[in-house]
């Protein structure tokens, strides 16, 4: 949305004016992330991470795209394409080790993302489209990282498509002819890695087309902020450029020192070992972990170990992963507090932190052997993980008494008015 | 209708998974985990320090030049190194002329170019290392990525095989069970405790080096690993050149970008 008060496209070169009558492309930037889009002058640092997940986007596409001129999808030469393009394509190493590492800062900054989401209620009206858009960006991110790592056709490659299409197979009745038509065979093959090769280059660009939809359903209320107070009038907006552009743009900056240490001194440190050995299908992996960014939900998945009268466990996991996700779509509706941060919701925090730490748990049990204590561990997590969402976010949200709210934006950055100025606005 | 909907879903899950943790506790609590050998006799690798280890390190030349003896001579028996080319040996100080003498040494079976027949032919710099035909109990893995397929890849090498001992009598009384079988070899470094390959490095002096360093055999494990560090990824020095520049470079950038931040919100208080 514009408010009133933001400043209107004005070319002034001969060329512009021109093109804006022809085209006005730059018309549209200029009022979505230029001079002429109003945000909160109050934004934190969390309101950074959704610029980070833009520019992530970026990098993966770039990167990914070199790739694919010299990787192979067949799964005789799958795994020495890959050694080929770390070895002797120039800078091979450089757009492999990039994209691998991209995809774990990819998840760290939407994982942040989403949290700030849950902490400051940005998924409350009239925000909840963003959310939801949020919500199917993040379920087509897990597809499209899974199915990149299963590219470079190792162990933890075959064998994690081999456990995940087999969660597919828990579905009763239909679930392993849908696990044979994923893979299009009864084992990860050629037809696996041939359409995961072909999907995983697809889906990021539908991952764009979903980012473009979320930032314009952003730009219908625009942007909320720490105190979850509207705007009220001119005073508590600035323009995105170039108060954003410099905030973003440090920041871009700060992560990819971060990023590229990462890249440049520990490319392997997120990585598993076994993905270094070619993929064996007649050789299992002593364990089987997807990649770090899927621990808390392997870690669901894993945590149901009895039958339930006659609910075998294996599907009640498929279910409560799949779950896990699905249920952020129902959020804007489970919580029913007009307060949106987390800021005035002393109760309501109190949970918060307390799902962050079953996350962390989940985190660390979804990593491990799937023996005690960290199965014990990851029931409990789940069980709070599910307690979180579907009992007490709603319950809390209506008991609950939120701390006062200040009156707007301005007057939380710079304190209530004094006298005089009151009796001079008067 | 969501909410209770909701609240009949949490419920059932918060059952389920109360029911299966109480029910794994007292499981658990009443049936302890078995031992088995690999859980009491196994040991992690031992640490080992290489001159490229580290933000600033760098290969020792000679040192990779005494592994790739090492590999030659005794490793190559029985394993391969085919993610590696001979011109890669460049890297490791060799000149045009003692890459062509090397790779000459090795057969490698490829299409003759006139004929389209497929015939063995002494190797050219261009060709990767030959894949090596092998009879013998187990399958040696191919060694080019060796030091990163296994977790604390170059120590876990080193220790494997400066490893090999008789098998301990405290784990036949314990699990008499797992006595090493028959063409197996104890070894406490690998996972499940006994593997195929016969100890390679077996006695001080087994290679000659000729620059005059002593070969024990911890000198040469060490060798080798270095050696097999740098096959698994002869791009490292390049890469971490590459990463202090642009560092380097993000750093100055971020600063500018910092102040000019500052700059612009100077006047909004609250930043
Ligand atoms: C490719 C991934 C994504 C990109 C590029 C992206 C981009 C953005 C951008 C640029 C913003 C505005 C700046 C900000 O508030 O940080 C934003 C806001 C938002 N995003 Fe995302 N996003 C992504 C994924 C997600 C996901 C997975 C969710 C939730 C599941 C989500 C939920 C939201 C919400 C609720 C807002 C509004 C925040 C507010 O105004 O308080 N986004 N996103």
């Amino acid at each position: 949305m514009s408010y009133p008060w933001a400043n209107e496209y004005k070319p002034s070169h001969p060329a512009m004016v021109w093109l804006d009558e022809r085209l006005p492309l730059p018309r549209l930037i200029y009022g979505a992330v230029g001079g002429g889009y109003e945000v909160p002058r109050n934004l934190n640092y969390f309101w950074n991470f959704g610029f980070l997940a833009g520019l992530c986007l970026m990098i993966q596409i770039v990167t990914g795209v070199v790739l694919a001129m010299h990787y192979a999808p067949n799964t005789l030469v799958a795994f020495d394409s890959t050694e080929h393009i770390m070895r002797d394509v120039n800078w091979g190493w450089l757009m492999r080790y990039a994209h691998a590492n991209g995809a774990s800062a990819f998840f760290v900054v939407v994982y942040i993302h989403i949290f700030r989401g849950f902490y400051f209620g940005s998924y409350k009206a009239p925000r909840e489209m963003i959310w939801l858009l949020g919500v199917v960006i993040f379920l087509l991110m897990m597809a499209t990282a899974f199915m990149g790592y299963v590219l470079p056709w190792g162990q933890m490659s075959f064998w994690g498509a081999q456990v995940i299409t087999g969660l597919f197979g828990a579905i009763p009745l239909v679930g392993e002819p849908i696990q044979h038509w994923l893979l299009g065979g009864f084992a990860p093959d050629n037809a696996a890695l041939n359409r995961f090769f072909s999907l995983h280059f697809l889906l990021p660009f539908v991952i764009l087309g979903v980012v473009i939809l979320h930032i314009w359903a952003l730009h219908i209320p625009g942007s909320s902020n720490p105190t979850g107070v509207e705007v009220k009038s001119e005073s508590d907006t600035v323009p995105f450029h170039p108060y954003y552009t410099a905030k973003d743009g440090w920041t871009v900056g700060l992560f990819m020192v971060i990023y590229s240490t990462v890249v440049f001194f520990a490319p392997n440190m997120l990585g598993h070992p076994d993905n270094y050995i070619p993929a064996n299908p007649m050789s299992t992996p002593a364990l089987i972990v997807p990649e770090w960014y899927f621990w808390p939900f392997y870690a669901i998945l894993r945590a149901f170990t009895f039958d339930f009268f006659f609910i075998p466990a294996k599907l009640m996991g498929v279910l409560a992963m799949f779950a896990a996700i699905l249920i952020w779509f129902l959020l804007p509706w489970l919580d029913r507090s007009p307060v949106r941060s987390a800021n005035y919701r002393p109760l309501y925090r109190k949970f918060f932190y307390a799902l962050v730490v079953a996350m962390v748990v989940l985190f660390w049990c979804g990593g491990a052997h799937a023996e005690e204590p960290y199965i014990m561990l990851s029931q409990l997590a789940t069980l709070y993980y599910f307690a979180h969402f579907l009992i007490i976010v709603p319950i809390v949200s209506s008991i609950e008494r939120p701390d006062p709210l200040p009156y707007s934006i301005t007057e939380s950055v710079l304190g209530p008015p004094t006298a005089l100025e009151s009796a001079a606005k008067a | 209708m969501i909410r209770i909907l909701s609240l009949l879903v949490g419920a059932f899950f918060t059952v389920v998974l109360g029911y299966s943790f109480v029910r794994g506790a007292y499981t658990a609590a009443t049936e302890p985990a078995a031992l088995t050998a690999e859980k009491v006799f196994y040991k992690k690798p031992e640490p080992l320090h290489l001159p490229s280890d580290g933000m600033f390190g760098k290969f020792d030349r000679q040192q990779l030049q005494r592994g790739f003896q090492v590999y030659q001579e005794v490793c190559a028996a029985c394993h391969s190194l085919k993610h590696v080319a001979f011109r890669d040996l460049a890297a490791l100080g060799y000149n045009e002329a003692e890459i062509k003498a090397i790779a000459g040494k090795a057969t490698v079976s490829a299409k003759d170019p006139l004929t389209g027949e497929v015939k063995d032919r002494p190797g050219t710099a261009a060709d990767k290392f030959p894949p090596v035909v092998y009879a013998g109990l187990g399958v040696p893995p191919d060694l080019s990525l060796i030091t990163k397929a296994r977790p604390n890849g170059a120590a876990y090498v080193h220790s494997l095989l400066i490893g090999y001992q008789a098998q301990p009598a405290e784990l036949l009384k314990q699990f008499p069970d797992a006595k090493t079988g028959d063409g197996l070899h104890y070894n406490p470094y690998f996972k499940n405790l006994n593997l195929a390959m016969a100890p390679p490095l077996t006695g001080e002096g087994q290679v000659t080096y000729s620059d005059g360093t002593k070969a024990t055999v911890d000198q040469m494990s060490t060798d080798v690993t270095a050696f097999l560090v740098w096959t698994a990824e002869p791009t490292l020095e390049h890469r971490r050149q590459t990463g202090f520049w642009w560092i380097g470079f993000l750093i100055f950038a971020t600063v500018l970008g910092y102040m000019s931040y500052r700059n612009i919100w100077a006047e909004k208080k609250g930043h």
